[in-house]
């Protein structure tokens, strides 16, 4: 309750147990409306899990998570609606192979958002057109590149209107020379006042787009400073060994 | 290179030629060749001989119920079946157990023996129970609901309809295998990004994933038509007059046995392999376009 209106997303002593491995450790942590959070840490440190507590994909074992100010209680209801609140770009796209990029785009606006057919599909044309690809609408995602199908997914999530983005690695499975073509359109929206969580590895796009950068290792949040202060003065050994590893080729 | 050879140049090319060839007579359909000539065989001596003739005549009477009865069942199968198939996935615990009761039960028990029990004994008791319900909302004092339940009469519920319940109750519980199946080969991903937009599991299963998984098994499905085609003459043992039961009443009379079960099996020789003709040439649609 006592959560000032900034803070949309409000993290308490996250845990999250698979079995006998804990994935995520005791994590807190608050972002603020409109910010750019950009995490990083390497495999299994629980970066995919955290952000996928935050809408719940996966349910935490413990902890506490608030959305613009309500507490998840875990109830179908609610999660559905906040669920709409918060769009999701996966590391593998995710789109619905039996529909065309536009009625990806369309089916969710109607079913959840109950938008008419005429008023979804120009929503979803004016989102095709912001990630630079209205030519595609009725292409089948097999027919797509990696980059445009991860543009579709994102512009899938922004037709929801959402308060919130969330990004789990969106950039690792494509190849390089589409990497950039998906960046160019998240610093698009990073400019655009979105509040965005990112899981990434993309160095160049946390330095020109975040605000801050998480550093997490073993299920905990290491070091969460600006991405500055991690590039040129990283605190921890760990962060300093994870750095030079994935910085120095 | 603007004027290649018409004939084969080398001695390799040649042999090459020759194995393809000798492989192509291997792989030929050989079987099937044979089949189709057996049916046309006896489609012939059906029309020249008067004795076959008057069998067929007799026993294609019998092939509107055993369409009607193999069809029925079947579409209420595919009910039961992607309710069962839906239960066996599902988290809560009773519906998964209620569901996983059904498929065991039905798959530990013979066919026929099945058949038997449910037009015989399942159908009557459920219309006993219903009946039940139905005197007990008169003695409460819900007339108009009542009346449904009281309606139904075992005298009035015939042999035709016991022996279609019970063929889709047994093959309900082969459905729900292939769907579980098919709902499971669908990537967890799809359920994410579906959940992950706000849809509720029911909205994911019937926008997302059901679309694709039913796509998936529809090769499955169409098999299992064929199978409901042949299953359909052990109904015969409830008298429902499909062609069986008439080429058993005809053998019975005559004493032409030769005539009255070559008949029928080419009958359900040509429609089932006219049915699998079909499933293949969807299998094979199915294949392009993914």
């Amino acid at each position: 309750m006592s959560e000032t209106k900034d803070n949309i997303i409000v993290v308490k002593d996250l845990y999250k147990y698979f079995g006998d491995v804990k994935a995520l450790n005791g994590v807190s942590l608050t972002v603020e409306r409109s910010k750019v959070v950009v995490v990083i840490g390497p495999s299994g440190s629980g970066k995919s899990t955290m952000l996928r507590c935050i809408n719940h994909l996966e349910k935490p074992t413990s902890g506490e998570v608030w959305i613009d100010g309500e507490l998840l209680t875990g109830s179908p209801k609610q999660l559905n609606e906040t669920r709409a609140e918060i769009g999701m770009v996966f590391q593998l796209f995710n789109l619905f192979p039996h529909l065309t990029a536009i009625e990806n785009i369309t089916l969710a606006q109607k079913v959840v958002r109950g938008r008419s057919k005429e008023e979804a599909q120009e929503i979803a044309m004016q989102q095709l057109r912001r990630v630079g690809i209205p030519e595609k609408a009725d292409s089948y995602p097999r027919k797509l590149s990696g980059g445009q199908q991860q543009r579709v997914a994102i512009a899938r999530s922004l037709a929801m209107n959402p308060k919130i983005m969330l990004f789990d690695e969106p950039t690792s499975a494509l190849d390089p020379e589409m990497i950039k073509e998906v960046l160019d359109v998240m610093l698009d929206l990073a400019s655009a006042g979105m509040t965005m969580v990112c899981v990434s590895h993309e160095m160049g796009f946390a330095r020109s787009a975040a605000d801050e950068i998480i550093f997490m290792d073993e299920g905990v949040i290491v070091e969460h400073t600006t991405p500055e202060g991690l590039f040129s003065n990283p605190q921890h050994d760990r962060t300093k060994l994870f750095l030079s590893q994935i910085l120095h080729h | 290179m603007a004027d290649q050879p018409l004939m084969p140049s080398s001695p390799l090319e040649i042999e090459e030629r020759e194995i393809s060839f000798s492989t192509r007579l291997n792989e030929f359909p050989w079987w099937f060749v044979a089949m189709i000539s057996i049916a046309i065989w006896v489609f012939y001596i059906i029309l020249t001989r008067e004795n076959f003739n008057e069998a067929f005549n007799f026993i294609k009477v019998g092939l509107t119920i055993t369409i009607q009865t193999a069809l029925t069942a079947y579409g209420i199968a595919l009910i039961f079946g992607l309710i069962a198939g839906l239960g066996r996935l599902s988290k809560n615990v009773v519906s998964n157990n209620l569901a996983r009761l059904y498929v065991e039960l039905v798959r530990g028990i013979p066919m026929l023996v099945l058949i038997f029990f449910i037009a015989l004994v399942g159908v009557p008791a459920v219309v006993n129970g219903l009946n039940a319900f139905g005197e007990w909302l008169f003695t409460m004092g819900v007339d108009p609901i009542a009346g449904l339940f009281t309606a139904f009469n075992n005298q009035n519920i015939s042999m035709n309809a016991r022996a279609i319940v019970a063929l889709a109750v047994t093959y309900g519980a082969y459905l729900a295998e292939i769907f579980r199946a098919g709902i499971q080969s669908i990537e967890h991903g799809q359920m994410e990004a579906a959940r992950s937009l706000g849809m509720s599991y029911g909205q994911a299963m019937r926008y997302i994933i059901l679309p694709q998984a039913i796509r998936n098994v529809l090769p499955a499905l169409g098999n299992d038509f064929v199978s409901m085609v042949k299953d359909s003459s052990l109904v015969s043992v409830l008298a429902v007059r499909d062609i069986t039961q008439v080429a058993r009443l005809y053998a019975g009379s005559t004493f032409r046995f030769r005539e009255a079960y070559v008949t029928l099996s080419v009958m359900y020789l040509t429609m089932t392999v006219l049915l699998s003709l079909l499933v293949q040439q969807i299998e094979r649609r199915l294949r392009r376009d993914v």
